[in-house]
This record gives C-alpha cells, structure tokens and sequence, in this order.
C-alpha cells in the first residue's frame, strides 16, 4: 500500500491505495464520492469522466496513484456553491438531457471541458467531441441541446437534426 | 488486474534501471496497458510511469524536423503547427479523454494493427529514438504488436522530417474508432510514402505500386487501375480481406487529394 494526496473539488484528501488501484476506485470507494459512474471500466463509456489538471480523463483508466499532488475535479464539484446546479447540469434537466442519469456525470465533464476549449461549439462540434461518451438512454439530440443552451446559443436556431 | 508495484522515477537514468528489473513495464497513458492488466493480458511485477520524466516531454520543429517527445500526449501533438498532416492525425485518435491522457511513444511501442501513429511514423520516414540507439520507422515495425525494442528499452523521442505535402485518411472503426483502414502519404525529400494501417495480418506497412505511382506523378488519377493486394489482409466482423484492399485504394487516392 501507498500513501496518495490530491486536491479534490477544492478539498485537499489523501488515502492508503494499491499500485494498482484505479482513479475511479479511490473516488468512489475511498472519498465515498459516487457521482462518478463505472459504466463498462474498459476505457470506452465514458460514464467515468472527470478532471484532472484542467483536462478531462476516463477515471477508470488511470490510476489513483498517477494523480499525486493533481487538482481533480467530479460531478460533486460542479454544483454552484449553495448547492444548486450548476449552468450545464441546469441545462440538461431543461432540456431533459437525461433518462436513466447514467451516463450524465461524464457527459456533464465532457461538456465543462468542451466549453471551456470552445465556448461556442456547433452542434457538429459537440457530438464529434461527444464522441467518447455513451448513453443507451437519450439518442444523445437532447444532450446536444443541452449544451448549446448552457453556452448561451439559440437551441432553436443552432440544432439542426 | 494482478497486483503489482508502482515506481515513479523522475529521471530517463531511473527509469532505465527500474525497467532493466525482472518483471518490470512502462506505463505511459495507460490507454491501452490499464485495459489490458484489467484483461489479465498481462502481469508484470513493477510498472514504472514515465510521467515524471522530464526528457520525454516537449515538442520542437528546427531545420524541417519535428521532434516530439515520447510522453506526448495526443492532445499535444494535435495543438503544435509545424506538421499539420501529424496534428490532424493525432485529433482523430479515440476521444478528447483518451487523447489526454494516450502518448505517442505509448503508441508506437504497442504497434497495434489498427493504430494511427505507425502510419504517420512510416509514412514519414520517421526516426524513433530510444535511450539506447535511433532506430528507422523502416526498421521499426517488425509485426503484430512487434517492434524492435529491447526489453526495457525506452523511446525518448520520435523524430519526423516534414515532408512538402502529407496527409492521413482514416476510415473509423465506429465502434473503437481505430482505424479500420488508415493511410498516410507523403512527399518530401526522401521522395514518396503511402503507409497502410489497419489492414494487413503483419501490422503497418508500405504499399510499394503505389509509391512508384506517384513518384513520377502524385495525384490520385495516378493511382487509377491499381489495386492492392488482399493477400495477408485481416478479415473480420468489421470488413473482408477484399473489402480492406478496396479501401487501401479509396483511402489513398483521398489521402493524395488532400496532401494537394
Ligand atoms: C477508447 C479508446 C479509443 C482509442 N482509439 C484509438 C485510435 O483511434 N487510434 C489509435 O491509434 N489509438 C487509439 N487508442 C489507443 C491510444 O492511442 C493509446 O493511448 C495508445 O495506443 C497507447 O499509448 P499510452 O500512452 O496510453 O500507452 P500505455 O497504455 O501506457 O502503454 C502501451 C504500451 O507501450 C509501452 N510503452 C509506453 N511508453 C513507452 C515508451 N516511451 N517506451 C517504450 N515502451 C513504452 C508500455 O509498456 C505498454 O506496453 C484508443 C484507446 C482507447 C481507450
Ligand atoms: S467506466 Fe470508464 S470509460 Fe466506461
Ligand atoms: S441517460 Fe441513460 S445512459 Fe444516458
């Protein structure tokens, strides 16, 4: 066993973990934070997206000791500081960007660190960009609008499908 | 996954001698290696990140060359200019999280047969560095996940002289976004290239009519009337040996369309 120190959703954390236990493993298990999901842990859902160092990554496939001394960043975090949602979790429960909810803290990861890259992103953009990040649930146009109303563009005029 | 130990070295010497130990892997991005200790494909002792490793980051273009380092990321090879044909590459591989986290050294030791960067490496007549020797893209990739790598031997850099004109044209897997068939082309000084992913049984490799085609004229009418081979060609749920063939055909003549 390992001692690890990170920075989570602003808190500084530390926790015993093996060499090989994953990112994923230490959030869920060890911080007891299970907004991030599991979904396939082979690298290909998605479910499991979060932040680390300002960029996205598949927690299941990185391991917790890779993030020593990292600023990571879950769905927990992404909530306002009063507790209500944030813009792109509030976007996607208007625009009923989720059914089973799954899927939704990767996607909401996915979609922080696509507008924060591009803070105007075409409807084409998002679902390339989208492209690692699966839902059995939606058929993905409601996600699409989802995030072009939390970058401030016109659903109604941008989304074409 | 098997248990194992993990070393973090900081510097290439560390490195080296913590590979140099009975049992002992590279981890890079661990794109590939994590799913595969997660398959019990593979069990070793100690796994030794290059993350630390300061010599194996960075890249640089001076005198037409461009050196990338090994612990690139592909995120990183998408943003740099000076190799366009390279950065667009690299922005196709898998998805925005795969490609922070995915290097290319990652890539280039793996060779799997339907990786994106062993195109751009032997369709470039790339230079791969290691801590030992300089290895040519033509000497490199020896087969089916097989390289000319030393055991604990450690790619540093990968060098690519930028050729006048290239491009790379995948046709996606949709499923793992692998190539089902990819080509690069390239003409620079060291003449023409047209490297296939994807498609053959023994990993990359150059398709030699169509070089000769294009030597003395690179445009995809060049190209009309030839056909490759589908001698060797992997057949699976995702295409036949004739389908890949027919592709190695389309692929090229769009891949020398868009090198202009
Ligand atoms: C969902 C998904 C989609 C993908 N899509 C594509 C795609 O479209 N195209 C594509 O080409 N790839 C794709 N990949 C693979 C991806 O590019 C990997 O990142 C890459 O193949 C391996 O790089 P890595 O840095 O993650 O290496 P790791 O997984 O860490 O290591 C891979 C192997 O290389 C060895 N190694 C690593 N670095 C070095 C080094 N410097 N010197 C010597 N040996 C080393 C390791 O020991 C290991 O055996 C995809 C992966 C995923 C999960
Ligand atoms: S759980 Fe990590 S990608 Fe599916
Ligand atoms: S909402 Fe159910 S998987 Fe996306």
């Amino acid at each position: 066993m390992a001692q690890v120190s990170m920075t989570v959703n602003g808190m500084r954390v530390s926790g015993e973990v093996e060499g090989r236990t994953l990112l994923s493993t230490f959030l869920r298990d060890t911080l007891e934070l299970t907004g991030t999901h599991v979904g396939c842990d082979t690298g290909q859902c998605g479910a499991c997206t979060i932040h680390v160092d300002g960029v996205s990554v598949k927690s299941c496939n990185m391991f917790a000791l890779e993030a020593e001394g990292a600023e990571v960043t879950t769905i927990e975090g992404m909530a306002n500081a009063d507790g209500s949602l944030g813009t792109i979790q509030q976007a996607f429960q208007d625009h009923h960007g989720l059914q089973c909810g799954f899927c939704t803290p990767g996607m909401v990861m996915a979609a922080a660190a696509l507008l924060k890259e591009n803070p105007k992103p075409s409807e084409a953009e998002i679902r390339t960009y989208l492209s690692g990040n699966l839902c059995r649930c939606t058929g993905y146009h409601n996600i699409v609008k989802a995030i072009l109303a939390a970058s401030g563009q016109d659903v109604a005029k941008e989304f074409a499908a | 996954m098997y248990a194992f130990e993990f070393e973090r070295p900081s510097t290439l010497d560390e490195a080296v001698k913590a590979l140099g130990a009975e049992g002992a892997q590279a981890l890079a991005g661990g794109q590939t290696l994590i799913p595969t200790l997660k398959q019990r494909l593979a069990m070793p002792e100690t796994l030794v990140s290059l993350a630390g490793i300061a010599e194996l980051k960075g890249i640089s273009a001076e005198g037409g060359v461009l050196t990338v380092g090994a612990a690139s990321t592909h995120t990183e090879v998408a943003g740099q200019t000076a190799y366009p044909a390279l950065a667009h590459l690299a922005r196709g591989i898998g998805d925005p999280h795969v490609r922070n986290r995915g290097t290319i050294g990652g890539s280039l030791a793996n060779n799997d047969p339907s990786a994106c960067y062993p195109a751009a490496a032997l369709g470039s007549g790339a230079t791969i560095v290691t801590n030992a020797r300089e290895i040519a893209a033509d000497d490199y990739f020896t087969g089916l996940f097989e390289t000319a790598l030393e055991e604990g031997e450690i790619i540093t850099e990968v060098r690519f002289p930028i050729p006048a004109k290239a491009a790379y044209v995948k046709f996606e897997q949709p499923a793992s976004r692998f190539a089902l068939v990819g080509v690069f082309v390239s003409k620079g000084e060291g003449g023409v290239r047209v490297a296939v992913t994807g498609a053959s049984e023994a990993g990359v490799f150059r398709w030699a009519e169509a070089e000769a085609a294009l030597a003395s004229d690179f445009s995809a009418a060049a190209l009309d009337g030839l056909s490759a081979s589908a001698d060797d060609l992997i057949g699976d749920i995702h295409g036949s040996p004739a389908y890949r063939a027919h592709l190695i055909g389309v692929l090229t003549k769009r891949a020398v369309q868009a090198a202009g």
